[in-house]
């Protein structure tokens, strides 16, 4: 690091020790004027594709607008609100979504959870191990909704293909109603496992070892080491994994359109593919927003869940 | 620090080597965990490798009943028609390969040079409700892109950057920022202060500091920061399918998924553009395989 300090080291210094309080003042004042030039273009790109959009979308909410019809849009203030928070149709598609969600995201929990455990035993080629693991988390939603649907094809998917010769029957997994919010639930946990299992092994790994030595000598049961020391230790990272996956669940559009588009009949609408239906089908464009808006607050209650558990895991 | 997942510090429960009853078990029960995590591993894998199998299969095999694992005749015909077109030239999928290359690059060169110097003044100065800021910036990239697309639509469609790739840029960019900054804030935080105090008392200008010295000193994060902001561009569907159409603007996720459009799929085709299309992710994510966690959750959690 000695190379990169100048070797200008008496005058400036000596000038700044000199007069202590100018320099100083007006030092400030410049960093304050360069936090603001720093930190406003990044700022102002947010507030133009973020903020402005959801605020436009919070004012046609309001409105009958529709993006097809065109013409001047007509206040019709809380009725499209009403609309929807009566409509049996969405409730419905707020059920479907919460079966996915939940069992989405409990399925990757367990799942992730357990392969983490495993590896974390492993002394040697765990590096290699967890680098294979973690390829389905890296593709687009777009492949890997494009291949599970070649995949679950009742006709020649693979997977009839090897349930055949099994000497099982052949499932229709993505045209029967029952089948299909399961299929879409395995192929997101095939995705999104390796993503709990990425922070759940370095929740692991953090666990002092001396703690498990301690309780060794204790001759603790291991079933007693994992609820007493590895559990309460790894839960709050796994916490975050969790609201963090829910969250993306909730968001979900792409895995749904690739691999249903909604069908068979409704039974994989989720909330954020039926918003698509009405605002780029229907083109009720204010439905559309007043349906979003409520969706963002969902979201927003969710990240705040997410941010107040994530500073306490910083402050410990 | 993120972790790294080739560092292997051995943290499973101490073994008991003295008595050899107890070994035994530990063996057996050694042997079983590696078969579980093989089996674990292999099905995870699998889609993957039939993908791969898939692309470089004659379509015969392609849909072969019962499906052909090992013994089907190779062929690189797929790989070829998705860059040649059937009359020659180039194909759709490639001129949309070439968009996401544009799209995804220079949307990444503007987060990264609007979220960095962002990130350092946050993590330098004492900004006004800098908590409440950060938190902000970080929950516009919560936002379902579903909803986020409604209105976005209809402000290009006013200013004409529908169906650009302008348009795309500059939503890709608005949703790189936020990562950007809290990946970026987490780097420079590592950076001590102090060499910007010492510079300055140089003589060096806070600005001069930031760019002599801890700039240098930030490369290697802020080239993982923008290897994960080209992946989530890159990967990006919803917007690029709501907000263009025509085939020269187009970026690779959504020509990919109008291979299924018709009424017979050409699945040899689509596997090979999707071979195509994630292998060069898989080579990024490899190389900022130590910064996967802090990635991968938006730069929230790092260890």
């Amino acid at each position: 690091m000695s190379d990169l300090v100048p070797l200008t080291t008496d005058h400036p210094g000596q000038v700044a020790s000199a007069t202590p309080p100018a320099p100083g003042r007006s030092r400030r004042l410049s960093d304050r004027w360069l936090a603001v030039g720093f930190i406003s273009p990044a700022l102002l790109l947010l507030l133009a594709m973020s903020v402005f959009p959801l605020l436009w979308a919070l004012y046609l909410s309001f409105t009958d607008y529709s993006a097809t019809r065109g013409g001047p849009a007509q206040f019709v203030w809380f009725e499209n609100y009403t609309a929807i928070l009566t409509s049996a149709q969405v409730h419905l598609r707020a059920l479907t979504t919460l079966i996915y969600v939940v069992g989405a995201v409990t399925l990757q929990t367990v799942l992730g959870f357990a392969i983490a455990y495993l590896i974390s035993r492993r002394t040697h080629g765990r590096g290699l191990l967890t680098t294979l693991f973690l390829v389905p988390m890296m593709l687009s939603p777009v492949v890997v909704g494009l291949f599970w649907r070649f995949m679950l094809d009742a006709q020649f998917g693979v997977i009839n293909s090897m349930l055949g010769s099994l000497g099982l029957g052949q499932v229709e997994w993505l045209t029967r109603q029952q089948t299909a919010l399961i299929s879409l639930i395995v192929v997101d946990t095939w995705q999104w496992t390796p993503f709990i299992m990425l922070i759940a092994l370095a929740g692991l790994t953090a666990v002092p070892k001396y703690l498990y030595e301690a309780a060794s000598i204790d001759r603790a049961s291991e079933w007693f080491r994992f609820r007493t020391i590895t559990l309460p230790l790894v839960w709050p990272l796994l916490l975050i994994a969790v609201l963090f996956r829910a969250i993306e669940a909730f968001r979900l559009f792409d895995l749904v359109y690739i691999l249903t588009s909604g069908g068979p009949g409704v039974s994989t609408e989720t909330l954020s593919f039926h918003v698509y239906k009405v605002a780029f089908l229907g083109f009720n464009t204010g439905t559309a927003s007043a349906y979003g808006i409520l969706m963002v607050l969902v979201v927003i209650v969710l990240t705040q869940l997410y941010l107040r558990y994530l500073n306490k895991l910083k402050e410990d | 620090m993120a972790v790294s997942v080739d560092e292997v510090v051995p943290t499973g429960p101490v073994r008991d080597h003295t008595r050899p009853a107890r070994r035994l078990g530990g063996r057996g029960r050694s042997v079983l965990e590696v078969a579980l995590l093989t089996v674990l591993a292999v099905v995870m894998l699998f889609p993957a490798l039939w993908m791969i199998e898939t692309s470089i299969k004659e379509n015969r095999d392609v849909y072969a009943i019962p499906a052909k694992f090992f013994d089907f005749k190779v062929t690189m015909d797929h790989f070829k028609d998705v860059f040649v077109a059937s009359g020659g030239g180039r194909s759709a999928l490639s001129v949309s390969f070439l968009n996401s290359v544009v799209v995804a690059g220079v949307s990444t060169v503007l987060a990264t040079v609007l979220g960095v110097p962002a990130a350092w003044a946050y993590s330098r100065f004492g900004v006004k409700a800098k908590k409440d800021q950060l938190f902000f910036i970080l929950s516009t990239r919560f936002m379902p892109p579903v909803v986020v697309v409604i209105p976005i639509f209809l402000m290009y469609r006013q200013v004409g950057l529908i169906d650009s790739k302008l348009g795309l840029i500059l939503i890709y960019a608005a949703f790189n920022v936020p990562f950007t900054i809290w990946m970026m804030k987490g780097f420079v935080d590592e950076v001590p202060a102090e060499y910007e105090d010492a510079a300055m008392l140089d003589g060096y200008t806070r600005l001069q500091a930031f760019w002599r010295f801890t700039l240098p000193l930030l490369l290697p994060g802020i080239a993982a920061t923008a290897v994960f902001a080209l992946i989530f561009s890159w990967n990006e569907f919803v917007f690029a399918i709501f907000l263009t159409s025509s085939d020269d603007v187009r970026t690779a996720p959504p020509a990919i998924a109008g291979l299924i459009g018709g009424t017979t799929v050409d699945w040899g085709l689509v596997a090979a553009a999707s071979v195509v299309f994630a292998l060069p992710v898989l080579v990024f994510a490899y190389l900022v395989r130590k910064h996967l966690i802090a990635g991968v959750t938006l730069g929230a959690v790092r260890r």
